[in-house]
């Protein structure tokens, strides 16, 4: 593992833990200067234009001219602001989704902490975004924030139902919560995915296959609700809220929700990918054993594991660009009526057959 | 389908003295002038009439009519003194395809006119706008207040003909 | 001064201690403009709305008094600024009726052109805002490209792209581009696929439908009590279009549709309706387009541009059908070179106190959608 590794390589704990922390950091940065620019890339062509041509090749500098921009703004904050939980909330939000990227295994080295408990701690340490929010939008004493606000928290919470009951039914085949387990469990070819019914064989796996198809579905419907990405952005919906619950923030704070945003945006792919599409396995084998360099297989994991997630974060680009947004009644009725019962119906099955 | 004339009759039958006359022979249109108290009651026979059915008032402004004394005033500029305002009401029939227009003129130092806006909820704004702009008082009008300027503005009705700008409008300079 | 506050009809802020009081507004993103509605709500559900106008209030019809007749034009431009051509074309039809003179067929003809144009590109910002409003940006992107060209082909006419003075009383400021009629018709081509990319990527869209449909019912009878008028009112079903209804200029010449709400997803008069309207008439705009320059006669266009515009002691109500509905000039004449009183029957200012009783016991969101789809113009409505 990654922390053993840092420790041989300097001989000191706190270095090493240091390390292995930042690594994730590293990671989150570098992929949101990209991803911004991939949604402006993505959303201009959709639209017939050309989006940023000036900064550099095809415009790949915009957003690291975008991030020099707002680091020199001002940090306005309104008199009627509650100080410390406005300047607590964007970090929080932050510490949140950053906190999830510890337990990702990104491939069977690169994995901040290799935790038995992966997934849930995951799920646990999601709920500190919530917080983050609500504080946002009350301590902004904007009443647009505070309706962003509690949209953002009722919506987060009622999607995280569907989403766990999806991510019970695959621990109940792998009999896991550890994400890193997991991942070595879908190894070998792409049939060993869950999404193709995991590592098992025979009939139970054939069994399997339709369901896991359905509940990929719910929890990347879910998962796309949790970060409030279009059609389920109404916390931040510009064109009803302004922008929500970030509307009174500016410079760096604001940029912290950004980066949460895109943050949570490849948190959330990682997951999906890592319990259903084999998380940093190869769907064809590796280079590496083929040729016989062992540390290649790292490297390799470590590349299918970003493509598969950043080809998630594409298509949350891709709806985002094409559809419109739902309304808040019609957000919830979708997740009450039928998300989770799609789910905990799909649960109950799966769990009869791995009984049986 | 009426022609003016025949609506006219009709009306004048019905309402006696409150039907002022009908003057045809202008360019483009010819117009009924109605007594200013008395209009709610024409208009409502007007819409509710099955052979008539003015179901849509299509507009109504409010007119300086400036035919009062002109009053020199020390600045150069003049004052108009009695005379009078008008409302014009332009009247049509979806259903049936006619149309009419009403007139009706108050005097300009107290403009009371009977408000059309239950009748017809078009006419709502439009008299909010002829109150704004000329002062023309709608008696009965749900909510009349201003609606184009400022609700405190207070330097009169800027569509009257005899309107000067203030100086100042909340210590802010006017003419800038 | 003369003013005197009337006590009893002061403004009084409605505040009530169980509601919250939103204000929306003047500065939102999606208010089309600097309209300030104060909302009240119970939770998300609107008990009320007052739209608060007035803020791009710039005087027109002050301003016309002391204009002669020709200067007005350009005033009117600045209305309705996605519909300049047809505000021309109204005043320009209530002008020439109080002076009781006719205009070279060429001139009508080029300007129901022009006025066509000016509402596809005017339903195009419409249509492609209201996607926005809805969360969807891409086909406002959309729009505005197909608008783009429309625009071109009128700066190659006039030279101005928004505010075109190019409908003169009795004539037209100048004779069309020699390539017009060729980049016209390549754009008619060009535009019919559009729409049906439109529908295909909004129209007909799930989350659009559930988003509009049933949404903001205007019944016709409350439609038609409120004075509405243009896409509104016939998306409640009523087939009342001034072009046949009310005939000016040489629209009796053409063969087109009226289209209207036929309650096809949800209610009958309901947002997708209008919104639905608005794409179909853009369809039959396309149609008179290509009749008209098929039929376009030779001839001069500035021939019957009378030197001096006097018009005789009266008064004249004249109305086009604009974009967004009835836009009536009502023009009284002193007998002077300026006009006595010039009062714009505004559509949208019309359409727009309807708001309260579309909104009432829908949620925020739904606000957005129901402006969206009365598809005001703020220019128009403050004048």
């Amino acid at each position: 593992m990654m922390y053993d590794f840092f420790l041989d390589l300097f001989g000191n704990e706190i270095l090493a833990a240091i390390v292995t922390g930042v690594t994730p950091l590293l990671f989150i940065l570098l992929f949101v200067l990209f991803a911004v620019w991939l949604e402006r890339k993505v959303s201009a062509h959709m639209q017939d234009r050309l989006g940023p041509m000036r900064t550099g090749w095809h415009g790949w500098l915009q957003t690291i001219a975008d991030l020099l921009k707002l680091i020199q703004k001002e940090d306005i904050s309104a008199s009627a602001n509650d100080k410390p939980l406005f300047n607590l909330a964007p970090i929080l939000v932050f510490a949140g989704s950053y906190a999830a990227f510890a337990a990702i295994p990104f491939s069977s080295y690169f994995i901040g902490s290799n935790l038995d408990l992966g997934i849930f701690f995951i799920i646990g340490i999601s709920g500190l975004v919530v917080a983050g929010i609500l504080m946002a939008g009350w301590a902004s004493n904007n009443k647009y924030s505070l309706l962003g606000a509690m949209r953002a928290a009722a919506q987060i919470i009622s999607y995280e139902i569907p989403t766990i009951l999806v991510v019970l039914t695959v621990v109940m085949i792998t009999r896991t919560l550890n994400l890193h387990t997991l991942s070595e469990m879908q190894t070998g070819y792409i049939w060993n995915w869950m999404i193709f019914g995991g590592p098992g064989t025979g009939l139970e796996k054939f069994l399997l296959i339709p369901l896991m198809f359905i509940g990929f579905l719910v929890i990347y419907t879910s998962t796309l609700a949790e970060v409030n990405r279009t059609p389920f952005d109404i916390p931040e919906a510009e064109s009803e809220l302004v922008s929500g619950y970030h509307t009174e923030y500016s410079g760096m704070k604001f940029a912290m929700f950004f980066l949460a945003e895109y943050a949570n945006m490849y948190a959330v792919s990682a997951i999906v990918s890592a319990l259903f599409l084999g998380g940093y396995q190869s769907p064809i084998g590796y280079l590496g054993n083929l040729i016989g360099v062992s540390w290649l297989v790292p490297i390799e994991q470590f590349f299918w594991f970003t493509a598969k997630g950043a080809f998630f974060v594409f298509v949350q680009m891709w709806l985002r660009w094409t559809l419109p947004r739902l309304r808040v009644d019609q957000l919830m009725a979708l997740c009450w009526k039928y998300l989770i019962p799609i789910a905990f119906v799909n649960l109950i099955i799966v769990g009869l057959i791995t009984v049986l | 389908m009426k022609t003016a004339e025949e609506i006219f009759k009709i009306l004048k039958d019905k309402f006696g003295d409150a039907v002022i006359e009908l003057k045809t022979g202008v360019p483009v249109e010819s117009y009924m002038t109605v007594d200013p108290l008395k209009i709610d009651e024409v208009c409502l026979f007007l819409r509710d009439e099955p052979e008539l059915k003015f179901d849509n008032c299509m507009n109504l402004s409010g007119v300086d009519d400036a035919n009062g004394k002109k009053e020199a005033q020390p600045d150069g500029t003049s004052n108009i003194v009695g005379g009078t305002l008008s409302v014009v009401y332009h009247l049509e029939s979806v259903y049936l395809k006619h149309k009419l227009t009403l007139k009706v003129s108050t005097p300009r130092d107290n403009p009371q006119v009977k408000s059309v806006a239950e009748i017809w909820r078009s006419a709502d704004w439009n008299e909010r706008e002829a109150y704004d702009l000329f002062g023309i008082n709608f008696i009965n009008h749900p909510d009349l207040r201003r609606i184009l300027m400022p609700y405190d503005w207070e330097a009169g009705y800027p569509l009257r003909k005899d309107y000067k700008n203030p100086e100042f409008y909340q210590g802010m300079k006017v003419p800038y | 001064m003369s003013f005197e506050t009337n006590k009893s009809i002061e403004y009084k802020p409605v505040v009530k201690t169980e509601h919250m009081v939103l204000n929306m507004g003047p500065q939102h993103p999606s208010t089309h403009g600097v309209l300030r509605l104060e909302l009240e709500l119970e939770g998300e559900i609107i008990t009320r709305v007052i739209p608060h106008i007035g803020y791009l209030h710039r005087c027109f019809e002050k301003h016309a008094e002391a204009m002669t007749y020709p200067q007005v034009v350009p005033y009117t431009d600045r209305m309705d600024y996605l519909a300049s051509m047809g505000n021309e074309f109204g005043y320009a039809v209530a002008v020439e009726r109080l002076l009781g003179i006719q205009v070279p067929e060429r001139v009508e003809y080029i300007r129901v052109i022009m006025a066509e144009l000016q509402r596809i590109a005017s339903h195009l910002v419409a249509l492609g805002t209201y996607g926005a409003d809805i969360g969807a940006m891409t086909p406002f992107l959309f729009c505005f490209r197909d608008r783009e060209m429309i625009l071109s082909l009128f700066e190659m006419t006039c030279g101005a792209r928004l505010l075109y003075n190019y409908i003169w009383v009795g004539g037209l400021s100048h004779d069309l581009h020699p390539d017009f009629v060729r980049k016209t018709r390549d754009f008619c081509t060009y535009f019919k696929p559009k729409i049906k990319e439109l529908n295909d990527l909004l129209t007909y869209n799930k989350i659009f439908i559930e988003r509009t449909a049933n949404v903001g019912v205007l019944p016709l009878d409350t439609a038609i009590n409120f004075g509405i008028s243009g896409p509104m009112l016939r998306g409640s079903g009523l087939k009342w279009d001034l072009r046949k209804d009310d005939p000016y200029s040489v629209y009796h010449k053409f063969d087109f549709n009226i289209p209207v709400g036929e309650g096809k997803v949800g209610t009958v008069g309901d947002c997708w309706d209008r919104y639905w309207v608005r794409v179909l008439e853009m369809e039959e705009s396309l149609k008179i387009i290509e009749q008209a320059l098929d039929q376009l006669p030779e001839g001069d266009v500035t021939s019957a541009i009378p030197k001096r515009i006097k018009p005789p002691i009266g008064q004249v109500y004249a109305r086009v059908e604009n974009p967004r509905g009835e836009l009536g000039y009502f023009i009284m004449s002193d007998g002077n070179v300026n006009p006595f009183r010039v009062k714009v029957r505004a559509p949208s200012f019309v359409n727009l106190g309807v708001m309260d009783v579309l909104c009432r016991g829908h949620m925020v969101a739904d606000i957005i959608a129901i402006l969206g789809s009365v598809d005001i113009v703020l220019g128009e409505v403050d004048r």
